[in-house]
């Protein structure tokens, strides 16, 4: 079992929570997920690592209600309440991580983060930060409440632009518009990391490509065990079959179809339907 | 005569309605019954049912036991050898191996043995508690300590012998079940979760085996740490071959295409099929399965109880098929459509991207290759579609790379199999491997057959070492 130690809700829909797992906390790296597996009946839900603490034995996640699984993390569970699984960490450490030194001092990054993939965007931002490479975040949203890790961002980054689509907080549009002007204000940039829903991914990509700047992306795909076993998680880059879970979850945005990968993942839908009535 | 008395029948549900239900489809014999065929056994001086056994199980011995009425000394005398009875007499294949040698079956029909040994394991935990059947020789000689990765058949026959010769054993399973291919592979109406597998799970950790979930070696922790800092003297990897293979045809990562891994691991592990479990699973009113292996047929028999009418497709003829006889054969029963001497060239879907049929072509077998099997050839223009729903490929696994890549001194074959001698010492001291970690995927028995030559090895490297 596996302690929740805080949880707290970060906007109307999004939920933190910080969860004792000494295993993971001293192996974590940025990048990299967690599966978890809320109790008997629940399934289990991959999920991107927004912070670890090696000292505390604790790992953070994020979590957005979409299925019946994760609603029922975030509705049925409070401090105090325990996980029956928490496994990971999984899936390969972001590409900085694995640099040699004289490369990483070389990078000038650019996140790109949107809704609930600006969680896990921190670990990286922060790790970068650490290790002495300045980095620029843009943080989007649809309107100013659903913005997250604002005050979190502030204390890595002094170039932190927020986005919002309607206007109600920072910069109107979205987040690959904040990128342009920028670039066009005379910023360069060695790196894009893009993370995010599969169509703001992809649209990153797209961007990118036009202004020249390489981009990784982290693909949240379906998943049932994590580790290579099922396959679920397929996706095709540059025309090649990987899985997001062992291959992944950074691809280089250049060449991950996107449009296949949106397909596949509404693939239960329909059932999903059913077991949100279970 | 003993050899006059014919085989006893073993009672099944009826395959109209175990088409449509999750129960385990053979009732296995009653006392009266399994006296009676075991009474057919005519006690060999050499027995061939012995040496083919991967694990040694004393067959004709057990058996005189049971023909005497004594189930209990029956079960004890089995677990001297195997941890998994009740498991092993399910699904082995005993065809090609004790059975398979069986002297009564050269004029008639052998002695059934599987469900000799089921009906013991099954009869003696019901009566006698969980543990109380295994063979214990506590020792008292200070634990040292032996991790095992994975909690497959391999990793538990390995654990067992080890806890039975006084070693501290720890098992590191990844998922958040143990049992390995038991518990994510083999469905509930081949081998009951509760009532089997849980309760030969429970007999090993009576033995003092620890088993802890949740953790991933390579990523949770490594091999070198659980050497170096948590003070385990010795590793057994028995992690599987978990990674499923695709063909590589075009529409497959179209939407309603599965590894039989993927849709296995849903109902059986994840319980898609309960109504309690939040699981989605997808199957719809079509299913073809792709491929001819014990993997195959679970597959296909879980979407056809899930409701599709299902179709195995495979590209040589039934003679070749890989799967145990029992299977093909409750397959059938249950109605199950066979296309043999067919093989899918495309997976063809619709403007959603979903499937909407299997584009195949006929074979006929040529030649026999290296294997000795006569290879499969395509018959010239004789494509067609088969119209379906769902398409689950069922073409074998290989093993997860993870351990080697985060191993360091750890060598692995061309296959991805880790490098293991004969007794599953592998190129790194102190580290041993065996089952389909090492060979590829197999069988249950051959995995814990190689699990106990491993256990052997590990008692002998650490008494040399102490």
């Amino acid at each position: 079992m596996f302690k929740i130690l805080e949880k707290n809700m970060l906007n109307p829909t999004i939920c933190k929570m910080v969860v004792e797992a000494p295993r993971i906390a001293k192996a974590a790296l940025p990048g990299q997920f967690l599966i978890v597996r809320a109790d008997e009946p629940g399934e289990r839900i991959p999920l991107t690592i927004s912070d670890y603490d090696r000292t505390a034995g604790t790992v953070t996640i994020v979590i957005q209600p979409i299925g019946a699984s994760t609603r029922a993390m975030v509705e049925g569970f409070e401090a105090g309440d325990s996980f029956a699984d928490v496994a990971g960490p999984l899936g390969n450490p972001s590409e900085f991580v694995r640099m040699p030194e004289e490369e990483l001092k070389a990078q000038r990054v650019v996140f790109i983060a949107g809704g609930l993939g600006t969680a896990p965007v921190y670990p990286q931002a922060k790790w970068l930060h650490e290790h002495g490479v300045p980095v620029d975040v843009i943080i989007g949203a649809r309107t100013k409440d659903l913005l997250i890790y604002e005050e979190e961002f502030k204390s890595v980054t002094d170039n932190l632009y927020m986005c919002t689509d309607d206007g109600s907080y920072g910069f109107k549009g979205v987040g690959t518009a904040r990128l342009e002007a920028l670039v066009a204000e005379g910023k360069t940039y060695t790196q894009c990391v893009a993370i995010g829903p599969m169509i703001m991914m992809k649209f990153s990509a797209l961007t990118c490509k036009k202004l020249g700047i390489p981009i990784w992306v982290s693909m949240n795909t379906l998943m049932v065990d994590g580790t290579g076993m099922c396959g679920a998680c397929r996706l095709s880059v540059g025309g090649v079959t990987k899985f997001a879970c062992v291959d992944g979850p950074e691809f280089d945005g250049y060449l991950v179809d996107f449009d296949e990968a949106m397909r596949r993942s509404a693939q239960y839908k329909a059932e999903e339907g059913l077991a949100n009535g279970k | 005569m003993a050899n006059r008395i014919p085989r006893v029948p073993v009672r099944e549900q009826d395959p109209k309605v175990r088409a449509h239900n999750f129960d385990e489809v053979c009732y296995g014999y009653n006392k009266e019954e399994a006296m009676l065929e075991a009474s057919r056994c005519l006690h060999c001086k050499n027995p061939r049912c012995v040496t083919a056994c991967p694990v040694g199980v004393k067959i004709p011995d057990f058996i005189e036991l049971v023909a005497a009425g004594d189930i209990v000394g029956a079960a004890a005398k089995i677990a001297e050898d195997s941890s998994l009875p009740a498991v092993c007499g399910r699904v082995c294949p005993q065809e090609t191996q004790c059975e398979g040698s069986c002297v009564l079956g050269v004029k008639f029909e052998p002695v059934s043995i599987g469900k000799l040994e089921r009906f013991v394991a099954d009869w003696a935990a019901e009566r006698s508690g969980s543990d109380a059947f295994m063979a214990r020789e506590p020792e008292t000689s200070a634990a040292r300590k032996v991790a095992i990765i994975g909690s497959g058949p391999a990793g538990l026959a390995c654990a067992s012998d080890l806890a039975k010769a006084g070693y501290d054993v720890t098992i590191f399973e990844a998922l958040h079940k143990p049992g390995g291919v038991l518990e994510y592979g083999i469905p509930e109406f081949r081998l009951p979760k509760e009532k089997v597998l849980k309760r030969e799970l429970d007999a090993v950790r009576a033995l003092g085996v620890k088993i802890e979930n949740d953790v991933i070696i390579g990523r949770t922790v490594t091999i070198d740490s659980l050497m170096d800092e948590e003070g385990f003297e010795a590793v057994f990897v028995g992690t599987g071959a978990g990674l499923p293979k695709f063909m590589g045809i075009p529409g497959e990562n179209l939407n309603g295409v599965f590894s039989a891994n993927e849709f296995l691991t849903r109902n059986n592990l994840m319980k898609a099929f309960r109504e309690d479990y939040r699981t989605p699973i997808h199957a719809g009113s079509q299913v073809c399965v792709v491929g001819g292996g014990n993997v195959a047929m679970d597959a296909a028999r879980t979407a056809l109880r899930l409701g599709a009418d299902t179709t195995i497709v495979y590209r040589r003829t039934e003679v070749e098929l890989p799967a145990r006889k029992e299977e093909v054969h409750h397959a059938k029963e249950e109605g199950i459509d066979f296309q043999m001497l067919t093989n899918p060239v495309e997976i063809l879907g619709d403007e959603r991207g979903w499937v909407r049929a299997l584009k195949c072509v006929r074979m006929e077998l040529g030649e026999p290759d290296e294997s000795g099997r006569r290879s499969p050839v395509v018959i010239p223009g004789s494509e067609f579609e088969i119209p379906t729903e769902t398409v689950i490929m069922a073409l074998g696994t290989s093993p997860n790379p993870l351990i080697a890549r985060t191993t360091p001194g750890l060598e692995t074959t061309r296959r991805g199999g880790l490098v293991a001698d004969e007794a599953g010492a592998t190129t790194r001291p102190g580290v041993f491997a065996g089952g389909d970690a090492v060979t590829g995927a197999a069988t249950v028995i051959l995995a814990m057959g190689a699990g106990r030559k491993a256990a052997a090895a590990i008692d002998e490297y650490l008494k040399g070492r102490s």
